[in-house]
């Protein structure tokens, strides 16, 4: 099937191209980076974790989101999903890549990574991470490519995928609680030390990986004469919804017991993002912004009368897209490192080279999805006929 | 794809997938072994320091300003071949002096002494007898040495990665944002220098221990701290323990710093 990736019209040529220069750009000023170090980005003592961090975390979400079309059609046997299963799967892959990328970028001595498994440390959730994060990646490619081959020679699939489609769902599950679990076991970091984290990552997952899948969906009807069909769009909306609204929630829930409890090494990291902090308070623009952008998205995507209408839907997902990845990627990671473990602020801004090898891996990303969304799209065209 | 062209990239897949799984099983056969191994990463002289736990009381009643730090500072940056930055973002530090409400915040009460508000506190790895770092590091490039309990670091085996550094609540934990040699100087032949990625701390001059001599900034401090065994009721340390209100740096994480202050 990888010869429908390599056929296109001049216009994916074009995308593909502009997409491998970014990651050319990216893979440039890494070279940099692996040079003189990570001194290069705007981490430090105290902040030791910055942009790379924030986005693979946010995009271990976009590839648990995929789990959104596979559960129902699989689980639900709700048919409409059958069509778009295999985006959900491609969508992950591509997803896993990147973030398995920004883990190796972030590394000081990423020559040094098979350490992890050569030196197994089974306290560390590190070590577990990378165990999920590979076998989702591992599963989604086996299950995404044998039923897309087998729907283009018009057989079922293989038998014995089926246990795997079942474990893949749980999997997914597993790949944002155990980053979350990155995060909220660590002692001294109020922010991140709440049993809820592992909630709050999933459900705004759940809504920013459906989102893009909408977005995803609509762009392929308008390039390909495959139509991944309204009915389809419409209920990954709702599932959008309700995840959006249940992620505001989780925060609101973080907020009340944060300020009622009135304990400060709580209460000052929300402080510091959302009001600032000693005269520092470089993240407050951001933070209301990515509060304002989930209130429009619910309001956009609860609607029936704004979710019903495309176009309007399309910018609502863009806007919880946005929303949930200031939230989760920038304010996540930052917050949570200041004010430092000795109460002091040194703020993290990223630097130029930093957030374009960000860019790089997203472009890296994009690159793949879009020959494996190719592929898929190819194959349901030639089933159509 | 004719059929046999398949099984063979079924195999080379499948055993692929056996090569990296191997070791897995192994960490489950034989943790405690590695455990042992790491026991004996510097080797000690006929003339070593030993412990069950090795631990520290800083007298912070005999500190009263950053001057009188600055010499045990000095003593351990120095032989220890910790660069000097100017850039805040990449600095790297072992043992430093900090205000009170910054070793240990949420403690103190308002309106404290002028004494306490402007005096120096001395903060360094804890050596925590419940390590989170240790806990976190996803390659036992940080561990707890069995033999004495000090927390120690594999420069050759940190990947990196920083978990470390967020697990810590006390911020002992440095890492080499760039290649930090030509920020030392002189260079201390004796003791190794870091390359850049890698994380660094204190680590109890584990190589002093080694050959009879007590931590730079013991020796350094004259008096003002005692190193010990914290498990030994004759020690200096359990003496001092004993007879005198000390404190711990966020003693309520059950990390069991190894680090007393007297106040």
């Amino acid at each position: 099937m990888l010869e429908l990736a390599i056929k296109g019209t001049k216009r994916y040529y074009g995308w593909m191209a502009f997409l491998l220069v970014i990651v050319g750009i990216g893979f440039l000023l890494y070279l940099k980076q692996l040079d003189f170090g990570l001194g290069i980005t705007g981490m430090s003592r105290d902040t030791s974790w910055g942009f790379y961090i924030a986005n693979f975390t946010f995009l271990v979400g976009v590839a648990a989101g995929g789990v959104m079309v596979v559960l129902p059609y699989y689980l639900h046997d709700y048919k409409a999903f059958g069509k778009v299963t295999i985006l959900g799967e491609f969508l992950a892959i591509a997803s896993v890549l990147m973030c398995l990328t920004f883990v190796i970028v972030d590394l000081g001595q990423p020559r040094r990574i098979l350490n992890v498994w050569l030196y197994p440390t089974l306290h560390s959730v590190l070590f577990w991470d990378t165990i999920v994060l590979n076998g989702y990646l591992f599963l989604n490619i086996l299950i995404g490519w044998n039923v897309l081959e087998a729907e283009r020679n018009g057989v079922h699939y293989q038998a014995w995928l089926k246990p795997l489609i079942y474990i893949s769902i749980p999997w997914a599950v597993s790949i944002h609680t155990v980053t979350a679990y990155l995060y909220c076991g660590l002692p001294g970091r109020g922010f991140w030390m709440t049993a809820i984290l592992a909630p709050r990552f999933l459900s705004s997952a759940f809504a920013a990986g459906p989102a893009l899948l909408i977005l995803l969906c609509l762009i392929i009807r308008r390039v390909s004469s495959f139509d991944p069909g309204r009915e389809q769009i419409q209920s990954l909306a709702k599932i959008v919804a309700y995840a959006i609204c249940v992620n505001v929630f989780f925060f609101l829930c973080e907020v009340f017991v944060t300020f009622y409890s009135n304990i400060p090494e709580h209460m000052d990291h929300l402080k510091y993002l959302f009001v600032g902090l000693q005269g520092h308070g470089a993240y407050v623009p951001w933070m209301w912004t990515s509060m304002a952008l989930m209130v429009l998205g619910i309001i956009l995507t609860v609607n029936p009368l704004t979710r019903k209408n495309e176009g309007v839907l399309a910018v609502a997902c863009v806007v919880i897209f946005l929303g949930t990845w200031i939230d989760k990627g920038l304010g996540m990671i930052a917050g949570g490192f200041t004010p430092s473990p000795l109460h002091e602020i040194n703020e993290y801004i990223p630097t130029a080279p930093e957030i374009f090898i960000a860019l790089g891996v997203w472009a890296l990303g994009f690159f793949v999805l879009t020959a494996l969304f190719k592929i898929a799209v190819g194959v349901k065209e030639e089933v159509q006929g | 794809m004719d059929s046999s062209r398949r099984r063979v990239l079924q195999l080379l897949g499948l055993s692929s997938l056996a090569l990296t799984v191997k070791p897995v099983f192994n960490a489950f056969a034989k943790e405690e072994a590695q455990a042992e191994n790491t026991a004996a990463i510097i080797e000690r002289g006929p003339d070593a320091l030993t412990a069950k736990q090795w631990a520290m009381v800083i007298d912070t009643r005999k500190f009263e300003t950053e001057e009188e730090l600055k010499p045990l500072v000095e003593a351990c940056h120095k032989i220890h071949n910790v660069p000097h930055f100017e850039d805040k973002r990449h600095e790297i530090k072992w043992i430093w002096g900090t205000h009170y409400h910054n070793a240990f915040p949420g403690e103190g009460g308002k309106f404290l002494s002028e004494e306490v508000e402007q005096k120096p506190f001395l903060v360094l790895c804890n050596h925590c007898e419940n390590p989170p770092c240790v806990r976190a590091c996803p390659t036992q490039a940080t561990f707890k040495r069995e033999s004495d309990g000090i927390v120690m670091m594999d420069f050759h085996r940190c990947i990196g990665c920083r978990f470390c550094m967020a697990a810590c609540p006390f911020g002992a934990r440095s890492f080499n944002f760039r290649d930090p040699r030509p920020f030392i100087k002189p260079i201390n032949q004796k003791f190794p220098t870091r390359t850049k990625g890698v994380v660094e701390k204190c680590n109890f001059c584990a190589e002093r221990l080694a050959v009879g001599q007590l931590p730079a900034c013991v020796e350094a401090s004259e008096g003002k701290l005692a190193f010990g065994d914290l498990y030994d009721p004759a020690s200096s340390v359990r003496e001092l323990i004993g007879s005198n209100y000390t404190i711990r740096r966020k003693q309520t994480l059950g990390t069991e710093p190894s680090v007393y202050y007297i106040v």
